[in-house]
């Protein structure tokens, strides 16, 4: 083992996790490689693409520009976090119902970049919905299947809103 | 071919007195990394030279935005997402807000820091001609104390800075004093989206009676560095904006642009485009002041 390997602490998806890695290793590649999550997807490798995309301290980072050792005690979110005990995240449902996924490598950080954005607002116009996934660059499905699944979560997560609490809004 | 992490030391201290210490006992020896979305990339091309690195990243004493009598303080360590987040800048400072914007996707504004984006010294960089016609100033540490140097004089030649081998960009001051100017910002580029810019001009200037009594004028990709347009300033100080005054400015720019032809673009598009964005805000200008 190298001298140069560090401990990292961090949380991925709700659990503690520490691992013994090159500080410079990316975050992708740990996720992929040494904790087995391999729903994040490497694109272009560059930012460029954000096929890697995962959550960080509730920011949307590309996990393959972040060097592990700056993940230490951060909570990471990944697209194998959005299903809770087996039950899709509306978004996902809304891929699926709208065919927003077709080879499925950009669709782990759609997810996630559509869940950041509506996590940060959740009622997008389509010039903001088209701006949180401008980093997100798909070459088969197209993009409008993919704004169309986000319009449908967003206005699926706005009936529950008001199922839930009818004068809140 | 693919960076090897292992060939790589990576070090986080934590705080600024850390990685000052660090540096001034090796200066030279280690690379300052904030939100490596320039740094990463390198290594991802396995073209990053740095061994020794230090994370300048979750440093409290960077990562600021703090508002005083008279001017806007950002930590170097701020990211583009605290530059748009923050009311202070969208109200008095709307043109660093709008380059904010443009700086790749969101993902990258959420690790990209301003003094990243400085220190990384590309003459494309996106909150650099708003910073120079905003006057900003570069806050610089090290263990021997902190010094201010104007954003203007911070670049000195193609990808090389004022910076010391022991010092740090801890922070930009950008005054509050362009309330009243007319400011102007527009960046050229393939898409709007992620692109890179081809070329880009901001500009802030004060009219009295009609004539130009301030005007500052600042471009990305028109030399190695992004810099001021001093002669086309000097060619628009004191005038009316006419159509005679518009001809004497853009040759006063093309005279001193000196863009390259690069995968981007080319020398003669920007010199073109650069000259078009000047006019159209000169345009722009004149069609306010006539309303008034």
């Amino acid at each position: 083992m190298n001298d140069c390997w560090r401990t990292i602490r961090f949380n991925v998806n709700g659990e503690s996790r520490s691992l013994n890695v090159p500080p410079m290793k990316r975050l992708l590649d740990v996720l992929r490689e040494d904790l087995r999550l391999t729903g994040t997807k490497e694109g272009c490798g560059e930012g460029e693409c954000g096929s890697c995309s995962v959550r960080m301290n509730g920011e949307l980072v590309n996990s393959c520009l972040v060097p592990v050792l700056q993940a230490e005690g951060a909570c990471v979110q990944t697209v194998e976090g959005l299903a809770i005990n087996g039950e899709l995240h509306p978004l996902q449902e809304a891929f699926l119902a709208r065919g927003g996924a077709q080879c499925g490598i950009c669709t782990p950080g759609m997810l996630m970049a559509a869940t950041q954005l509506l996590a940060q607002n959740p009622h997008p116009s389509m010039a903001e919905i088209r701006e949180g996934l401008a980093g997100n660059l798909c070459r088969c499905t197209g993009f409008i299947r993919i704004f169309d699944s986000v319009i449908a979560a967003a206005a699926k997560s706005t009936a529950v809103d008001e199922k839930q609490a009818p004068h809140a809004r | 071919m693919r960076g090897n992490p292992e060939a790589h030391g990576m070090v986080a201290p934590g705080t600024l007195s850390g990685v000052l210490q660090l540096i001034s006992a090796e200066p030279g020896e280690w690379t300052p990394i904030a939100g490596g979305t320039e740094l990463m990339v390198a290594h991802a091309a396995g073209s990053l030279g740095a061994q020794k690195l230090v994370s300048l990243w979750g440093i409290p004493d960077l990562r600021f935005v703090e508002t005083r009598s008279h001017t806007i303080v950002v930590g170097a360590g701020a990211t583009f997402r605290d530059l748009r987040a923050h009311a202070g800048i969208a109200s008095q400072l709307p043109l660093l807000a709008k380059a904010s914007s443009w700086i790749g996707s969101i993902a990258n504004q959420s690790r990209a820091t301003i003094g990243g984006n400085l220190v990384n010294g590309s003459p494309a960089a996106d909150s650099s001609p708003a910073l120079l016609v905003y006057d900003a100033e570069i806050e610089l540490v090290s263990l021997r104390g902190s010094r201010c140097i104007p954003y203007s004089s911070f670049h000195t030649g193609y990808k090389r800075n004022a910076i010391a081998a022991d010092e740090l960009v801890s922070a930009v001051h950008l005054p509050l004093r362009f309330a009243h100017h007319r400011q102007y910002l527009r960046k050229v580029g393939t898409r709007r989206a992620m692109a890179i810019s081809k070329v880009a001009l901001a500009a802030t200037a004060l009219l009295d009676n009609g004539a130009i009594k301030e005007i500052r004028l600042a471009a990305a990709s028109l030399a190695p560095f992004p810099t001021r347009l001093s002669q086309t300033e000097a060619a628009l100080l004191g005038k009316t904006v006419t159509p005679d005054t518009i001809q004497s400015a853009r040759e006063a720019l093309l005279a001193e642009a000196t863009p390259i032809d690069d995968i981007r673009s080319t020398g003669a598009y920007r010199k073109h485009v650069a000259a078009n964005l000047l006019e159209e805000f000169l345009r722009q200008l004149s069609s306010e002041e006539s309303q008034q």
